[in-house]
């Protein structure tokens, strides 16, 4: 069966999500389709820095101009999902002078609010930074969470008549001559609102006009109409510490290299990163020397680094892209900024344009660019209202401060739950029924949970990217099971029970990284009790396995009480009630 | 000076109690000292001896068969099949009637709060009402204010695990808790004491609150699962007397930290030690140790707000615990026993202490002390770390407890051979 739209967003991370609300605002009909959850791909793999351009004040002063008025956009519409906890440019003594003077100047002639601290002002901000450290340059560097700034891209679509479809992959571009006009998706066969169609069916959803949003796997995409799309991807590692050692944000000032940001992230601060071309975004090693290489390297800034916990390291992979010919070795060299590729004007192949490269920060304004480019295409005209109109979650945030102790949730719970959910907490918290926490580390109560389920469905990984339930230090040691409890029973036992395999083995897969020491300690007594306690690897539902339960023990049986009778504390027999 | 004892206990969870316990039978001073709170508030307080093979077949009626069959190195391999026996004895004599499961040598399978089953050896009688073996169909009360243990969802769960009888959930709420936050202990208090509760047209007590809820949700079901909440103090008391109001059988689900039942476990064990007359040093770590001749441990240091004491002892026991409880640590290139540096045999790449799937068979989960047949520690090239040193519980190598389900039975065991042969060598 075929469903039609003006326009189809292939990719649901933050320029599909940004794309998909602009032009929903706009008026048109759009449907977005992603293969797995919102965030799936680079965009929940990155390390939430909100660039106040300082990065790119030297190399590229285009985007360092855009990343400052962006900054200022998002803390009017976004102000709940960012945290504007400042940065610092960090010169060591083995850091060249010349290098620090041209940051500064390039700040500056970016509009960028630049001070230099000396080291010891650098020292009274941030503690922990080395004792040697020589000078920093001070600028409004921020950290973003890119979940919720995504989410609430694609819930705000949805609010303008947005289709949102998770966990559809595109497995055909439909293309008849020299015109796209369509995919076809398979559903995954996953539960509930994973799909709103049957699991393992396809679907072809025509439109009159595609954007492939699906950055590093823009080329894989560009393959199926047999268009080239020459993305680069380009891994690189983040660790997560299991506190902040840091509440702003660090840079090192010097060129370019790895492990040179701190990000202070919530609950956590996250190490970053690498830059190494791969050749499957989708198939990539993880390697132990990227995790050695950004706690050594970031502990030359601030030493504590060297013995800290850290929780779990992820990679992500940056949709990098540079036109044909230019040539550049080293991906670190490519420019982050953004290619519109019209295949039109490209390929001769009309109704489809690819979005490559680009970066969180600008992601509105890129969507805006894009959403212009399109009705521009289509005829269609309304003017861009994103960097006005607040997200869901971001409207009347000074409201938000009074109502933070009216939803019987202990302070530090409120404080978070409200961090998270902006202006929407009335509307989430405000719950007659009881509201137990559900996740302890990151304070994520029942209400909250199941407003995301309310949204997501029965993928658990979707509810973490929307509460942060599992991500800090226990890492969903104790939330698991908890979390997959409060999917029934809307949803059936076995659909519970595969959220929680999930989840479960989701957290692992980065815990890995971070096995030692604490964390080591962590992840046995995580082990301990999901094997132990709740016997989820020897379960029968799951292993299939027939267990003949009368060869096992029933308890110490007594005749006069009866084939199920067992003897009571006092050694007498025990009244089994409804036996008899 | 050094405070001197003829036996010294190093930790306090269930291998260390049960070693002073049987080092004490012999009649010397033993000591027991120990630092945090014990993994056991962690535990069910199930004595699970071994419920699954090393290579996964299970769950297993019988552990004696396979025990005989563990390869070279396993604890109970190192200890013997008499030894398990021996100290599972041991444990029915220590805990009287408050345990199940002496009668015979199977296996129980106890349904867990995630709605599984798991073999056990050993469980507290407040459990022995729910065994899956037992026919009876089942209502298991969840609370709303108690997020861990969904009795809708584990009913169903159970259900297709292919328990043998008919199950069923209902969600309540807990009568006299207001607060969502409410800690288990805050149920268990309001149950022991029935304290009274408002319900709204006045007031009564907790357990007839409680019992009321129940009887309303009850359909023909013979026995009622609860989370283990059912009072601390007057356990036992409380589940009689709400079986009395019921009319049917009442017993606990086993759940995750922080356990009552394993609390309860704990207080035994430490009535059980003051009755046995062991001295308890609580609340700090041993953290270094002096050599003395040969190759014998002459004193070990015991921290006390950051002054050094020594302890002296003429025989050791450590039982420190696993990863969990610190016995066995690491960082990013080792792992080791940080109180002697005892061999911990460990890949040296730290990539190979795990495997991929959350569930596999983790190197890291059997790392730990290799020990002869007396359970003591021995170096990389098999001789003996030290003449007076014996060590017992999850410090030990050569078994996975969580995929096996044979931590306490192994704790229980070798505590229990540690504490003896230590205990024989000081009466001589």
């Amino acid at each position: 069966m075929a469903t039609d739209t003006e326009v189809l967003v292939l990719g649901g991370g933050s320029t599909g999500c940004g794309i998909a609300r602009d032009l929903a605002m706009r008026g048109l009909e759009v449907t977005l389709v992603e293969r797995g959850n919102l965030t799936h791909g680079t965009t929940g793999r990155m390390h939430g820095l909100l660039h106040s351009g300082g990065r790119y004040a030297v190399s590229d002063q285009a985007s360092a101009r855009e990343c400052i008025q962006e900054v200022d956009v998002l803390q009017d519409i976004a102000g709940h999902c960012i945290e504007m906890t400042g940065g610092l440019f960090v010169q060591r003594p083995e850091d060249s002078d010349e290098y620090f003077q041209k940051k500064l100047t390039g700040c500056r002639e970016c509009d960028i609010p630049a001070r230099v601290l000396s080291g010891a002002e650098a020292r009274r901000i941030e503690p922990y930074l080395a004792k040697d450290v020589k000078r920093a340059i001070q600028v409004p560097d921020g950290a973003v969470d890119p979940f919720r700034l995504c989410v609430a891209n694609a819930h705000d679509a949805e609010r303008h008549g947005a289709r949102i479809e998770t966990h559809a992959e595109v497995v055909d571009l439909l293309r008849e001559g020299d015109d796209i006009y369509g995919v076809t998706v398979r559903h995954d066969s996953g539960p509930g609102k994973r799909t709103h169609k049957t699991p393992g069916t396809t679907e072809d959803i025509t439109a009159d006009y595609v954007v492939n949003a699906t950055g590093a796997w823009a080329g894989q995409i560009g393959a199926m109409a047999d268009l080239e799309v020459a993305v680069r991807p380009s891994k690189g590692v983040m660790t997560i510490m299991n506190v902040r050692q840091v509440d702003t944000v660090i840079n090192r000032c010097r060129p370019k290299g790895d492990a040179d940001i701190i990000v202070p992230h919530e609950t956590t601060a996250i190490l970053g990163t690498t830059d190494e071309e791969v050749e499957d975004p989708d198939d990539y090693p993880e390697e132990q020397w990227e995790v050695d290489l950004m706690i050594a390297t970031l502990a030359e800034l601030v030493p504590i680094l060297k013995e800290a916990r850290t929780i779990r390291s992820f990679w992500g992979v940056r949709p990098l892209y540079e036109p044909p010919g230019t040539g550049t070795e080293d991906p670190t060299d490519i420019t982050r900024d953004f290619f519109l590729l019209d295949h039109a004007e490209r390929d001769g192949v009309g109704g489809m344009t690819s979005i490559v490269g680009g970066k969180l920060t600008t992601s509105r304004l890129m969507a805006e660019k894009i959403s212009d480019h399109i009705c521009d295409k289509l005829g269609h005209s309304a003017s861009c209202d994103t960097a006005d109109v607040p997200l869901p979650g971001s409207e009347n945030l000074e409201a938000l401060e009074d109502a933070m102790d009216e939803f019987g949730l202990r302070s530090p719970v409120a404080r978070r739950s409200t961090q998270r959910l902006g202006s929407r907490s009335r509307e989430v918290l405000q719950t007659t029924d009881p509201n137990p926490v559900i996740c302890n580390c990151e304070s994520v109560t029942r209400a909250e949970v199941q407003d995301a389920i309310a949204q997501s469905g029965s993928d658990l990984n979707a509810v973490r990217i929307r509460t942060r339930a599992s991500m800090g230090n226990c890492q969903g040691g104790f939330c698991c099971q908890l979390l997959a409890n409060e999917l029934h029973p809307e949803y059936d036992e076995e659909t519970a029970r595969a959220a929680y395999d999930e989840l479960f083995q989701e957290r692992w897969k980065g815990e890995r990284h971070a096995l030692w020491g604490e964390q080591l300690s962590q992840a046995m007594l995580k082990y301990a009790l999901h094997a132990t306690t709740y016997n989820a690897d020897g379960d029968p539902a799951r292993t299939g396995t027939d267990v003949n339960f009368e060869a096992f023990d029933g308890g110490q049986t007594d005749t006069e009480a009866g084939p199920s009778g067992v003897v009571a504390t006092d050694g007498g027999p025990r009244n089994r009630g409804g036996d008899q | 000076m050094a405070i001197t004892d003829d036996v010294l206990v190093i930790g306090g969870g269930l291998a260390g109690t049960v070693a002073a316990l049987s080092a004490a039978e012999h009649g010397g001073d033993v000591r027991l000292v120990t630092y945090k709170q014990s993994t056991l508030r962690h535990a069910t307080g199930l004595i699970d001896v071994l419920g699954y093979t090393p290579e996964g077949e299970g769950p297993l009626a019988d552990p004696f068969d396979a025990i005989d069959a563990l390869p070279t190195g396993h604890p109970y391999e190192r200890v013997g099949t008499d030894a398990v026996r021996d100290a599972l004895l041991f444990f029915d004599a220590l805990t009287g009637d408050t345990y199940g499961g002496a009668h015979t040598d199977s296996n129980a399978l106890v349904p867990t709060s995630n709605g599984t089953v798991k073999p056990t050896a050993r469980y507290p009688v407040g459990t022995a009402p729910g065994l899956a073996a037992d026919p009876a169909d089942t209502l298991f009360v969840g609370f709303e204010t108690l997020p861990e243990f969904d009795g809708p969802l584990a009913a169903k769960h159970l259900e297709a695990a292919g328990v043998p009888f008919e199950t069923r959930g209902v969600t309540l709420q807990f009568p006299g808790i207001k607060r969502a936050d409410a800690k288990v202990t805050r149920y268990a208090h309001l149950l022991d004491w029935d304290e009274a509760v408002d319900i709204g047209r006045g007031e009564t007590g907790a357990r007839a609150a409680l019992a009321a809820g129940v009887s309303d949700a009850l359909e023909g079901e013979t026995r009622v699962g609860f989370p283990p909440i059912l009072g601390d103090d007057n356990h036992d008391v409380v589940r009689r007397d709400l079986e009395e109001r019921l009319g049917v059988a009442v017993f606990e689900v086993p759940a995750g930290p922080p356990s009552l039942p394993g609390m309860r476990l704990e207080d035994q064990l430490y009535h059980a030690l003051e009755e046995a007359g062991v001295n308890v040093t609580t609340g700090v770590p041993v953290v270094d140790y002096q050599a003395g001749d040969g190759d014998r441990i002459e004193h070990v240091l015991v921290d006390r707000k950051g002054q050094q004491v020594p302890y002296a002892a003429s025989e050791y026991v450590l039982a420190t615990g696993g990863l969990v409880g610190k016995g066995v640590d690491s960082d990013r290139t080792h792992v080791f026993e940080p109180i002697f540096d005892c061999h911990v045999a460990h890949a040296e790449d730290r990539y190979e202490w795990f495997v991929d799937d959350a569930f596999g068979d983790h190197p890291f989960a059997s790392y730990g002390l290799e020990v002869d047949n007396e359970l003591r520690p021995q170096d990389a090239n098999g001789d003996l770390e030290f003449e007076n040193l014996r060590a017992a519980g999850a410090v030990l190598s050569g078994y996975d407890f969580a995929a096996e389900k044979s931590g306490s039975g192994v704790s229980l065991s070798t505590g229990y051979v540690a504490g003896d042969r230590a205990g024989a060598e000081v009466s001589g």
